[in-house]
């Protein structure tokens, strides 16, 4: 799977902000660096579909050869980790996996990528049974063992943003987008969590997307680095 | 589908009260061909200004509308400025939040249960201080000038004006711009009103000019506290618009017409007084002056608020004092026995009009919170904002007096064949449920974490999906508050339901005020009770599920809180 980024141009009102053509491979990761109000989480937003009106952008965004420029966010498979988890409140966080499994026909004994490993689904079953299973054997994978039934908000900084990372990779995404993930966590926790990230990343394949204003970050990534501003 | 949810909010604010408007305007010239007036005139005019003590009438509520705003925006205004950032502030400000649920007509029973000659107040003080063994026959209820009936309007308003203000405030940075005005040495009200004051009044404005709309047409409180001889403009409307002759809808037609005016001059002259004061404080501000002796004006600024929310309360106990009282004669300040014959004799004469309440009530609400949600949900999904001039028309019917609109509306309800059904009915109620459900729900709405919902859709989540899933449960208890306060709304309205429901539809509310002139204080201590009591449990329910529903869930309480 590969995310190409042809003749992006991002404006808003007369002045461009971002201009930028880029190819990622599978397992890749692109680092964009710059600091506040440069627009990088803009460019999040163009390739994930979630850009405000009041900016205008041309070029085209493809996932694995599918021109994905003007699709519903929805349709993308561009998944987005964000600088906080995410993990919605209301749900335990065994919930918020499940939401992330896409429903629909089991058809087992295949690995497929974008899926914790040891699991064989394609697609999720439709039973419930599977399901639970496919989230319970993702938080094994995060080292969340046992959390099914946990209020997100009593989880550790570290112990979120894995189990958002799992949230986002249940849904089979085609490629990463990761807005300045790391950057409110403590030092060492910090370390740990972008190297699961990146490794499961590579495991599955996937496309990176990295926004950082953080030099350490982009080092880790290990690939390219586009500076903006 | 969602993209007409704006539109259809729209016809529903502004249809009735435009249709309604016209359908007054016609045969106010003596055209309303379903009445036998077939050729405009202005005869129903002719007629109305002979009408005795006319003028009188529309002077009270002129004067009405403009003291009741007046010293409700003024007490706002100086406990703000005098109190804000203190501990008094606070618990003010704990104890005024729930007097917004409680309906005009029951908190006017209570300030007549307090300040009526025989009332509690003078209980208290006789015979002792005053030396009567009997009630004074003097006129405290029903004054001549509706005294009375202004503090019943504006005890109500300053929870209102208050709640409003305070949130607009955090918007406008007070504590910085407070802070810089007394570090040049500035007094605190001084200071507040010059720095924050001129930030935070443009947002008030349109709450401002509800008040004085309501003030200047209540009908219900009027009937309650007001004068009687004559009565004010939309008391007296009322009187026309159920006479037996037919021929008496033509002139309360015009008088609506009239009240509109009325309305209209009180706007108008708190436009010019606006201008002036305006003036006034371009002067003060640049004098130099510091006003740092503010003591006293302190003092009373804590006091009028204090008394506000206490008249409320103490007549909201008496309320509930008077509907358990046995023997209760005049001196005595509380009654010689407690019991519940009252309640038990009323009880079979309550069923019906509460169930009819609660059944107009839930279902004005439930439309009302169904088109609210449609309209911010098409706002997220299309990253539009609502502003400016949609905001008028959202208080619209906030703003158009009552009295000048409904009238017509029955009318062309009973030209259509709709005259008092349930549907017309609650029809009539969303016009008044809509705006305020709308205006507590748009703001915890738009202050909802976006990200929330772009995670979902970036794990493949359709827009449908996300609604259900993450945006409503979110913003659960902000949707149950809203549905509250439109309920409240809802049970409170009198005009709409006597005139569209024709007397077919009795409501705790209609029923309460028919009370008010017979005087039986035990069972309009039962009426008025369940009256307050219903728009309360609105928001016990609008509390406890989302407590409930989310007891397991941290950040869940922690935002509703």
């Amino acid at each position: 799977m590969s995310l190409e980024l042809d003749d992006i141009s991002i404006r808003l009102q007369d002045r461009e902000l971002i201009s930028l053509s880029a190819s990622i491979g599978p397992g890749e990761v692109l680092t964009v660096m710059g600091p506040s109000g440069s627009g990088k989480s803009t460019l999040l937003a163009f390739v994930a579909g979630f850009l405000d009106p009041a900016f205008t952008a041309s070029g085209t965004v493809r996932l694995d050869g599918l021109e994905i420029t003007n699709m519903p966010a929805n349709l993308r498979r561009t998944a987005m980790l964000f600088q906080d988890p995410m993990l919605f409140p209301h749900m335990s966080v065994g919930e918020n996996l499940l939401f992330a499994i896409r429903a629909g026909r089991a058809i087992p004994g295949k690995v497929e990528a974008g899926f914790p490993s040891g699991i064989t689904k394609q697609r999720a079953g439709a039973s419930w049974a599977d399901r639970r299973k496919i989230a319970e054997a993702a938080l094994d994978e995060a080292g969340l063992h046992g959390f099914f039934d946990r209020d997100p908000a009593t989880l550790s900084g570290g112990q979120k943003a894995r189990a958002a990372l799992m949230r986002v990779l249940l849904s089979q995404p085609g490629a990463l987008l990761l807005d300045e993930p790391f950057s409110k966590l403590d030092t060492d926790r910090r370390a740990r969590v972008r190297d699961f990230v990146f490794e499961e990343a590579r495991q599955r394949k996937l496309p990176v997307l990295l926004v950082t204003h953080d030099a350490a970050d982009a080092q880790a990534a290990g690939g390219a680095v586009v500076t903006l501003g | 589908m969602l993209a007409l949810a704006p539109t259809l909010a729209i016809l529903v604010l502004a249809g009735p009260i435009l249709i309604g408007l016209l359908a007054t305007a016609l045969p106010a010239f003596n055209y309303f061909p379903a009445l036998g007036g077939s050729q405009f005139s202005l005869d129903p005019w002719r007629e109305l200004v002979v009408m005795p003590g006319l003028w009188r009438s529309a002077l009270i509520s002129l004067a009405a509308g403009l003291v009741t705003a007046f010293i409700a925006l003024t007490s706002v205004a100086a406990f703000m400025a005098g109190w804000s950032q203190t501990r008094l502030f606070r618990s003010i400000q704990h104890l005024v939040s729930p007097l917004l649920a409680v309906p005009h007509a029951a908190t006017a029973f209570g300030l007549a249960f307090l300040l009526a000659p025989s009332g509690w107040l003078m209980r208290l003080v006789s015979p002792e201080l005053t030396g009567f063994s009997r009630p004074p026959d003097w006129l405290i209820v029903h004054d001549t000038f509706g005294l009375t009936m202004m503090a019943g309007l504006i005890v109500k308003e300053i929870p209102f004006l208050f709640l409003i203000a305070l949130a607009a405030l955090p918007q406008v940075r007070p504590h910085d711009f407070a802070a810089t005005a007394t570090s040049l040495g500035y007094g605190r009200i001084a200071g507040f009103l010059h720095a924050v004051w001129p930030q935070l009044y443009p947002q008030l404005r349109l709450a401002v000019f509800a008040v004085i709309a309501y003030s200047s047409s209540a009908v219900d409180v009027a009937i309650i506290l007001g004068p009687t001889n004559p009565a004010p403009l939309a008391v007296r409307l009322v009187g026309w618009m159920n006479d037996p002759d037919l021929k008496m809808r033509f002139v309360a037609s015009a008088g609506a017409l009239l009240q509109l005016a009325v309305t209209a001059a009180a706007l108008l002259l708190w436009l010019s007084a606006e201008r002036l004061a305006g003036l006034i404080h371009g002067c003060v501000r640049v004098s130099g002056r510091r006003f740092t002796r503010e003591k006293t004006a302190r003092a009373v600024s804590a006091g009028a608020i204090s008394m506000a929310a206490f008249a409320v309360f103490a007549g909201l106990a008496l309320l509930a004092l008077w509907s358990l009282a046995g023997y209760w004669a005049f001196p005595d300040a509380l009654p010689r026995s407690i019991t519940a014959a009252t309640w038990m004799h009323e009880m079979p004469v309550l069923g019906r009009p509460l169930g009819i309440t609660v059944a107009i009530g839930l279902s004005a609400t439930l439309i009302a919170v169904a088109i609210t949600l449609a309209c911010l949900e098409f706002e997220t999904r299309t990253a539009a904002r609502v502003k400016g001039r949609a905001l008028m028309i959202l208080y619209l019917p906030l703003i158009v007096p009552q009295a000048s609109f409904v009238f017509g509306l029955q009318l062309s309800f009973l030209w259509v064949g709709l005259g008092a059904s349930f549907g017309a009915l609650v029809l009539a109620h969303l016009v008044f449920v809509l705006p305020y459900v709308m205006l507590s729900l748009a703001e915890p709405w738009h202050a909802a974490d976006p990200r929330y919902a772009r995670a979902a859709r970036s794990m493949g989540a359709s827009q449908n999906l996300v609604f259900w899933r993450i945006r409503a449960p979110m913003a659960l208890a902000a949707i149950l508050v809203a549905a509250a306060v439109g309920f409240a709304v809802s049970v409170g309205q009198y005009l709409p339901t006597l005139l569209i429901g024709a007397g077919r539809w009795p409501t705790v509310t209609t029923e309460a005020v028919a009370l008010a002139s017979g005087g039986d204080r035990r069972v309009i201590g039962v009426f008025a009770f369940v009256q307050m009591g219903l728009p309360f449990l609105g928001f016990v329910l609008a509390t406890l599920v989302p407590a409930i529903a989310f007891a397991r869930r941290r950040d869940m309480r922690a935002a509703n809180a």
